[in-house]
């Protein structure tokens, strides 16, 4: 079936199957800063935003997307350069797999909420698994993020 | 230094958080045949017959294959050098089913549900056997997982499949059982650690197509490239030359992707069809089909006199390698060699025991393997000696410990499969490591607790580790340089950046020795046709090993630079004198920049590439050392425990990265708090692993750990480049024992199995009273 929405600003057109998750149209369409990491909706890595939330691409099927307005990091490259700045001088880069879904929802986080305690910042954060930071370097990177005018 | 010991951004941290095309599944092709593997619904059985005539029927299937269908000649896919430590005991696919989860036959189809379709036409007849769940009762065991007449060890290490004996050991330093019978105090305690999983964000991925002069190319999520080619080669027979491995960038490895997974599948099909295809684990096929911890019971016994002067100690292991052996001698042997000698002043030691198989997910490589297992088990006991000594811990250790211009026997007699190298301790600031740690963590206003009200106690515990840097004579790196026009440099080495940063570190290395920035050094790693040999990303090696060989390519580099530029100055090599920029010598007025030179050497005068290649192999193996404190907050009614802080003092040498050497410490307590906390791999009573997902299997999330606090050490090991050692694993090594340790000061309940959960904390303090 045919299903419209609009993708980091272009309107887009997908034939779809009636199951097809959002992460399965995006990855064919070499949308791979989308990632699959698991298949229970547990990791965050193909995290994107549906209409400016954070959603699991995984779970959410692309014909409910329609109409819907999808962003994913290619979207919003002078944040995700300016989030990548601050991970970079924080040493938060490591494997990288969970960086993509990781931005999305910083950037997310800095949208929706004002003055983050760092408790704020790590319940924003918890669906988004990262296996090899120990979180640390990550939020130094975010506060000085957070810091930075939008 | 200019560049080293400098907190550099990754080099590919932006392109990867832009989502730039960078991992194995990026790379697939198009219209890849997708492969999806059948997989055992018994512990233990043996295929009596198997029907896949009407997968085979059905449209989009392409190929199906069983164990009929492919070569049968054992390998091990362990992913270490040749020959390897670990048995062959594996084939592609086998007659046999060992595990809940093992391989019993593949499709590739032209699509998912097309292959998931094939899977379910699939008939098989089992004659299912008798499992062996019970790692203590597997030797002579009635079932005898391993019948196969086909399967052997490389070289002896007690390899014994008709008793589901993969490996064993025994090393003794004087008669330590008689020098026990004389200690004043004797401790002694067994403990459990369990099959942590590895969890890395990306499944195990591979994809394979033939390039245009019909050879197998393969992207492979590896940690060890070349070892991959050359076990295909011999497992199905394809000449080494026919077949290419290119590592992208890797999700995330930790032991786990040294092995190999997906790799036989997918190259079988691509050589059969001519067609390419992929594979990607499912999370579930990730927990239950690959690889876990080795889970290994100890018994330790320590002697020392009644001042607390460690005389002797006898550790017994028994390891659970699962279904097949790999890394079954080695993850044992490191149990013993990265542990024992940092109580190297005992008049005697003996450590042995066996690596028994059992119908449970394969046991492989896992960061920090063996070490963390060992040092849990010797380190809970020094503090138990401690205690029953009235002595503080951290003063028995420091009685006790390695130090610097020291050794130890056991360096010489354990290697990693075979015997080990001599060596001194030209680096080891643990002394330094234990006071600043006690400083960080506050010890003497916090130990052994405080009662801070409502039922809540604080208490601090402690713990020290060692590691290696690289295997010696075994590991080697190799790195090459070539200087392009206007004076950049690319950089290409064989070692493999699975996230850990080696690609940023290394070129940190080359940009130190040509004086020059980082980003004038392009690099391009683990690619087996274009860059140099390596062993691959193991055994905390690449620092050391790799780093040394890029320093040497850089010292040739240089070499050859002054050659060309004394060519253009007409003046002696000798006098040259070069500042990464600019040549000049005293003996002409002219001096010439690096841009002109290359300029001059690629367009117009004296024409000719300038590369050079250092490559280097370890004589020792340079341990780095930590001492880690924690500082918890436990509930002394639901023993639930909060972890405030832990401290880390590590001692690497150089930091080359300071900043991505305290990732890789970080990580690693992280991951090893995980194991020590709460990280449970659980099996059924029939052996299915049933913590076969995120929800099922919690890993540490944002909301873990309050605080890590994490220095370094000031160290300069001479062996090293610019006085680096190795930092990829030490961080993972002391959680289990600090925690336990904190447990008990705590509340005075000593919990000797991992994980130490809130429910074994409450049982045993009920026990007590």
């Amino acid at each position: 079936m045919i299903v419209n929405f609009i993708l980091n600003r272009q309107p887009k057109r997908y034939d779809v199957d009636f199951d097809e998750t959002l992460l399965e149209t995006l990855r064919k369409d070499d949308v791979t800063s989308v990632k699959k990491g698991c298949d229970a909706s547990s990791c965050g890595t193909c995290t994107v935003l549906i209409d400016g939330k954070p959603i699991l691409a995984c779970s959410e099927l692309t014909v409910r997307v329609a109409g819907k307005n999808v962003i994913t990091v290619e979207g919003i490259r002078e944040e995700v350069e300016k989030i990548s700045h601050y991970f970079g001088l924080e040493g938060a880069d490591q494997c990288g797999f969970c960086n993509p879904a990781m931005a999305l929802t910083i950037y997310s986080l800095k949208q929706s909420l004002k003055n983050p305690s760092s408790d704020d910042i790590k319940k924003y954060l918890v669906g988004n698994l990262c296996r090899c930071s120990g979180y640390q370097a990550q939020f130094k990177a975010i506060k000085r993020y957070l810091g930075d005018p939008l | 230094m200019k560049i080293v010991k400098h907190e550099i951004s990754s080099i590919d941290g932006k392109g990867i958080m832009l989502g730039h095309k960078a991992y194995t599944d990026d790379f697939a092709e198009r219209n890849s045949l997708i492969i999806k593997v059948l997989r055992s619904p018994h512990a233990f059985a043996r295929i009596k017959k198997i029907n896949v005539e009407e997968a085979r029927k059905l449209p989009g299937v392409e190929l199906v294959l069983t164990h009929h269908d492919v070569p049968r000649k054992p390998f091990t896919r362990a992913g270490q050098g040749y020959p390897e430590p670990s048995p062959h005991d594996k084939f592609v696919l086998d007659e046999y089913v060992r595990y809940v989860g093992d391989e019993v036959a593949a499709v590739a189809a032209i699509d998912e549900k097309t292959a998931q379709k094939a899977l379910e036409l699939i008939e098989v007849e089992y004659k299912v056997l008798e499992p062996v769940l019970d790692f203590e009762k597997a030797l002579n065991h009635q079932s005898i997982i391993h019948p196969e007449e086909d399967i052997h060890e490389m070289f002896p290490i007690g390899f014994k499949p008709e008793i589901n004996q993969a490996a064993s050991y025994h090393m003794e330093v004087k008669d330590a059982e008689a020098v026990l019978k004389t200690c004043d105090v004797v401790v002694e305690e067994t403990f459990y650690t369990q099959a942590q999983a590895h969890a890395m964000m990306e499944p195990h991925t591979v994809n394979a197509r033939l390039d245009v002069q019909d050879r197998l190319v393969l992207y492979a999520s590896t940690q060890t490239p070349f070892h991959v080619r050359r076990i295909i080669s011999q497992a199905l027979d394809v000449p080494i030359s026919r077949i290419r491995v290119i590592k992208p960038r890797v999700g995330g490895g930790f032991g786990g992707k040294q092995g190999l997974h997906g790799e036989m599948l997918v190259s079988l099909v691509t050589l059969r069809t001519r067609k390419p295809s992929k594979l990607v684990y499912s999370r579930k096929e990730v927990f239950e089909s690959s690889y876990t911890r080795h889970p290994m019971r100890i018994n330790v016994k320590i002697g020392s006199t009644k001042e607390g002067k460690l005389q002797a100690i006898d550790c017994h292991i028994l390891s659970d390698t699962g279904a097949y052996g790999e890394h079954a001698l080695t993850v044992f042997m490191v149990a013993g060699s990265k542990v024992l000698p940092m109580y190297n002043k005992v008049d005697a030691v003996r450590f042995h025991g066996e690596v028994v198989y059992t119908n449970k997910t394969s046991a492989g490589a896992y960061r920090g393997y063996g070490a963390i297992q060992g040092n849990f088990a010797v380190e809970s006991t020094i503090d138990i000696l401690a205690h029953k000594l009235k002595i503080d811990p951290i003063e028995l250790r420091q009685m006790n410990m390695i130090a610097e211009n020291e050794t130890s026997p056991i360096f010489e007699i354990m290697g990693e499969g075979t015997e080990g190298t001599a060596m001194n301790m030209d680096t080891c600031k643990l002394d330094y490591c234990v006071e600043r740690g006690k400083t960080l963590i506050g010890w003497n206003e916090k130990y052994p607790r405080v009662d801070v009200g409502n039922d809540k106690i604080r208490s601090v515990g402690m713990a020290i580790a060692m590691q290696g840097s690289g295997i010696p004579y075994i590991d080697m790196g190799a790195a090459t340089l070539k200087l392009n026009d206007d004076g950049f440099y690319n950089l290409t080495i064989g070692a493999t950046d699975i996230g850990q940063g080696s690609d940023t570190i290394l070129a940190q290395i080359a940009a130190e020795v040509l004086m020059t920035t980082v980003d004038k050094i392009v690099v391009y790693s683990s690619d087996t046709d274009l860059t140099p040999f390596d062993t691959g990303a193991y055994a905390s090696s690449t620092t050391y090993i790799s780093g040394n060989a890029v320093y040497k390519a850089g010292l040739k580099m240089l070499e050859a630079l002054n050659l060309a530029a004394s060519k253009a100055l007409k003046v002696t090599a000798e006098s040259i004198e070069f500042d990464g920029v600019t040549f000049t010598s005293p003996d002409s007025k002219n001096p010439i920049t690096l841009s002109q030179l290359s300029n001059r050497l690629y367009y117009n005068e004296d024409q000719e590439q300038l590369t050079t290649t250092g490559s280097y192999f370890g004589t020792k193996s340079p341990p780095p050392f930590m001492a880690g404190f924690i500082e918890i907050e436990i509930d002394s009614e639901t023993a639930e425990i909060e972890i405030l802080n832990y401290v880390s003092v590590v001692d690497c040498g150089t930091p080359i990265n300071p900043k991505l050497a305290q990732g890789q410490v970080e990580g690693g307590i992280i991951q090893g708090l995980g194991m020590a906390h709460f990280e449970d791999v659980k099996y059924s009573k029939k052996g299915q692993l049933i913590s076969n997902d995120w929800l099922t299997y919690k890993i540490p999330t944002s909301l873990d750990i309050k605080k890590l606090t994490t220095e370094f050490a000031e160290s300069y090991e001479k062996s090293g480049p610019y006085g680096a050692k190795s930092v990829g694993e030490i961080g993972i090594d002391t959680p289990p024992a600090a925690l336990a340790n904190a447990v008990y000061n705590a509340l005075g309940v000593r919990i000797t199995e991992l994980p130490i959960t809130p429910e074994k904390i409450f049982n045993k303090l009920h026990q007590k009273s």
